[in-house]
């Protein structure tokens, strides 16, 4: 067969056109609801958000009866692989193209910041629950953002000092040595100081990199401290707590961003005596334990963690509001339905009764738990003792602290 | 990367009615100038323009890149450092200073070039592996600086930047406009890139590449052209860096990671070392890989992975590289 060059390089062209025509959807017909789950399906934060996320919205869209209720509501997910542009780049595309009113999860705060942005420019909505970054809510808020389950002022105020009033009184820090890490130790430290305890000292170790917390840890043992906190994330957390064990190191343990699926992998043998912040808990009470049950349903063998029952209760939420305003009419205009849901109490099985507030903080109690001994565990993820509880009205950032636009003071 | 470079030679020689061009285009590659212009113009209308500036940064970040390997043979691990420079500093002079977007990723691109000649001095005085290690050691000192340093705001980089005015009178709050505007900075950059490496300077440079005794007995300065191939293989990282901050709003410690110079590498290889057309289509393929794959989950490395290793051992060469050897073109 004879080809020319011409013609070859035509019939590439053409057929490069052609493949790309159907990955374009088409836009929305009827008033369909449509939730864009965003989140790391291959990498660290996989078990923080993944796949469970997803369910836990596929629940929330049962619970509340959609189809019964005559509304269609669909879910889209995606792998924002922990890169800002990528995450950006799907929510861009989501809104523009797909119809995705929603977007929820986002573990990774960077990511989240960005799609925030996004969604303010498109007037869609986000409701994050698995970020920690308390700017989300600070100086980057926005009106089409609520911030649920959690962020590190949250987990910092209640480890800090919910410890102190437990008699935790000395503490020392093993710091990951970035702005994060660096963050985490000095709220930490201020509500430990502001409970009545004292810092001894903090050790900052090179991150990222670091995978021997031997000479950090000896210094935490020989410091005198009572409490040592991991001021860390992810796999730093658990190699730190996994060498603290095999050091032997008799103070109290106490995690500032660890989340159940942690505990799960390092196992109750390393993780016990641990202490840890949480807003969620799926054995904590009736209501928890009802969703649990029928996460399980669709979800075997994994509990879910507070960033996954944050998708449950803000899917629900939104849903709610939706029916209120009409479809369209909350798929027409993202800040009008988020200021819809500020003005409306929140209750759900997994937070309880709440509030979201003006700078868009989803307002619950967070709790103190204790990681259980092996021998107390009577059941597969049965891993906490409830130590203390923090009121709603106490768990969160002051209002007028976060430098919210939004607020007007 | 000695046989991705066989067809520069006959690009070299062959002469034909089209190189009266101003930038030396072979006929073939005047062909495949005007398809990419086309692709360029016709893309918005098929897939999302969003998508396609991202697929432009990225082209223009590894034609830059590619001036390297391509052509002087130096393998630079580290161009995520002049890439992710320029971001952070287009961003942060957009978001604080309130400049606007033709400013900010000339500054973008200043910096990085800045950055490159510092870098390079050191890194040119030694070859192959050597190299390779020393600009991989002096990005990841900027990556750890970029974690640290304040105005970065470490892990969760610079966010919400607005879209600055192009010459201070046009918005770009519409994504057509920012396109074209991408579109003119990566069409730029190309046809600069494609005149460097058919200029004189160029030819210099890939005798360099070819042998480097025989060019130093010939009476060439040999560091002297290394560097400047260097600097502007940096400055255009850096412009490309920019430009993608501008589309996105944010500059984060993504584009700085030692991973973003890995993938400059891979959509280099994709698309063929050493053949001007190569990494933009690379950067289509690992752009289209990232973002349509990204519904599938864990199953998006799994693929990427596949088909990286079925380019290296069925398109050596790369796909560029592969079409031009069969055509007996220069691409």
């Amino acid at each position: 067969m004879n080809v020319t060059r011409r013609e070859l390089i035509a019939a590439a062209a053409q057929a490069a056109v052609a493949a790309s025509v159907p990955l374009r959807r088409a836009g929305a017909q009827a008033p369909v609801i449509r939730f864009g789950v965003l989140n790391d399906l291959s990498g660290p934060y996989k078990d923080i958000g993944g796949p469970l996320s997803a369910a836990a919205t596929r629940l929330a869209i049962s619970d509340f009866g959609a189809a019964a209720k005559g509304m269609t509501v669909e879910i889209l997910t995606a792998d924002h692989q922990n890169k800002p542009d990528v995450g950006a780049g799907i929510a861009r595309q989501w809104f523009d193209r797909d119809g995705v009113d929603v977007i929820l999860d986002v573990p990774n705060s960077g990511v989240a910041l960005a799609v925030a942005g996004v969604a303010k420019e498109k007037n869609k909505v986000f409701l994050p629950s698995n970020p920690g970054t308390s700017d989300l809510t600070g100086k980057l808020c926005n009106a089409n953002t609520i911030h649920w389950a959690y962020d590190t002022w949250m987990l910092a105020h209640a480890t800090g000092s919910a410890l102190v009033r437990n008699g935790g009184n000395a503490w020392y820090f093993i710091t990951a040595d970035y702005a994060f890490g660096h963050a985490l130790q000095r709220d930490t430290s201020e509500f430990v100081t502001g409970a009545g305890g004292k810092v001894l000292g903090a050790a900052r170790y090179p991150f990222p990199g670091t995978s021997d917390f031997s000479g950090f840890l000896l210094q935490a043992q020989s410091s005198g401290a009572n409490v040592v906190a991991f001021a860390n994330a992810g796999a730093d957390t658990i190699n730190s707590i996994k060498q603290a064990k095999e050091f032997g190191l008799k103070q109290t343990l106490a995690g500032l961003l660890v989340f159940i699926s942690d505990v799960h992998s390092m196992g109750l043998e390393t993780a016990q005596g641990l202490v840890i912040s949480s807003s969620f808990y799926w054995d904590l009470n009736d209501r928890t334990r009802a969703f649990s049950q029928r996460l399980w349903a669709m979800a075997p063998n994994v509990r879910a963690g507070m960033g996954q029952a944050g998708c449950y209760s803000a899917a629900l939420a939104y849903l709610k509001v939706a029916q209120a305003m009409g479809v369209a009419a909350a798929k027409q205009d993202g800040a009008a339905t988020v200021a819809r849901m500020k003005a409306m109490p929140i209750d759900d099985d997994c937070f309880g009764t709440g509030t979201i507030r003006e700078d868009g903080r989803k307002i619950h109690p967070a709790y103190l738990f204790q990681v259980k001994k092996p021998a107390e565990s009577r059941q597969p993820w049965d891993y906490y003792t409830l130590r203390a509880t923090i009121p709603a009205d106490e768990a969160f950032r002051p209002l007028k602290d976060g430098g919210c636009p939004l607020v007007k003071s | 990367m000695r046989g991705a470079s066989v067809s520069d030679t006959s690009g070299i020689t062959r002469r034909s009615g089209l190189r009266a061009l101003a930038f030396g285009f072979t006929g073939a590659q005047a062909t495949a100038l005007i398809i990419l212009v086309a692709a360029i113009i016709l893309g918005p209308a098929v897939l999302y323009p969003v998508f396609l500036m991202k697929v432009l940064c990225f082209a223009l970040f590894a034609s830059a890149f590619n001036l390297l390997p391509g052509y002087v043979g130096l393998l630079s691990f580290g161009h995520a450092a002049y890439f992710g420079m320029g971001s952070y500093l287009a961003a942060w002079t957009a978001k604080y200073w309130g400049i606007d977007a033709e400013i900010a990723i000339l500054i973008g691109g200043a910096a990085a070039g800045a950055l490159g000649l510092v870098f390079g001095w050191l890194a040119i005085r030694r070859q192959g592996i050597y190299f390779a290690m020393i600009t991989l050691a002096l990005a990841e000192m900027v990556y750890f600086f970029c974690t640290e340093a304040s105005f970065t705001g470490g892990e969760d980089g610079i966010q919400q930047v607005p879209r600055a005015r192009l010459l201070g009178m046009f918005s770009m709050q519409a994504d057509m406009s920012l396109y074209w505007l991408v579109a003119f900075v990566f069409l730029v950059g190309f046809l600069l890139i494609h005149r460097i490496i058919h200029s004189p300077f160029g030819l210099v440079l890939q005798a360099i590449r070819e042998n480097e005794p025989r060019a130093v007995s010939l009476g060439y300065r040999v560091d002297q052209y290394k560097l400047l191939a260097f600097v502007l293989s940096a400055a255009l990282a850096g412009i490309a860096g920019a430009t993608k901050s501008q589309v996105f709003g944010i500059a984060t410690l993504t584009d700085v990671h030692s991973s973003m110079s890995g993938e400059v590498v891979l959509i280099t290889l994709i698309g063929g070392i050493g053949t001007v057309f190569g990494p933009a289509v690379g950067a289509l393929l690992f752009g289209a890989l990232e973002t349509y794959l990204a519904p599938f989950g864990d199953w998006v490395t799994v693929t990427q992975g596949a088909i990286f290793v079925a380019c290296v051992l069925a398109f050596r060469r790369g796909l560029i590289g592969e079409l031009a050897a069969r055509l007996r073109l220069s691409l």
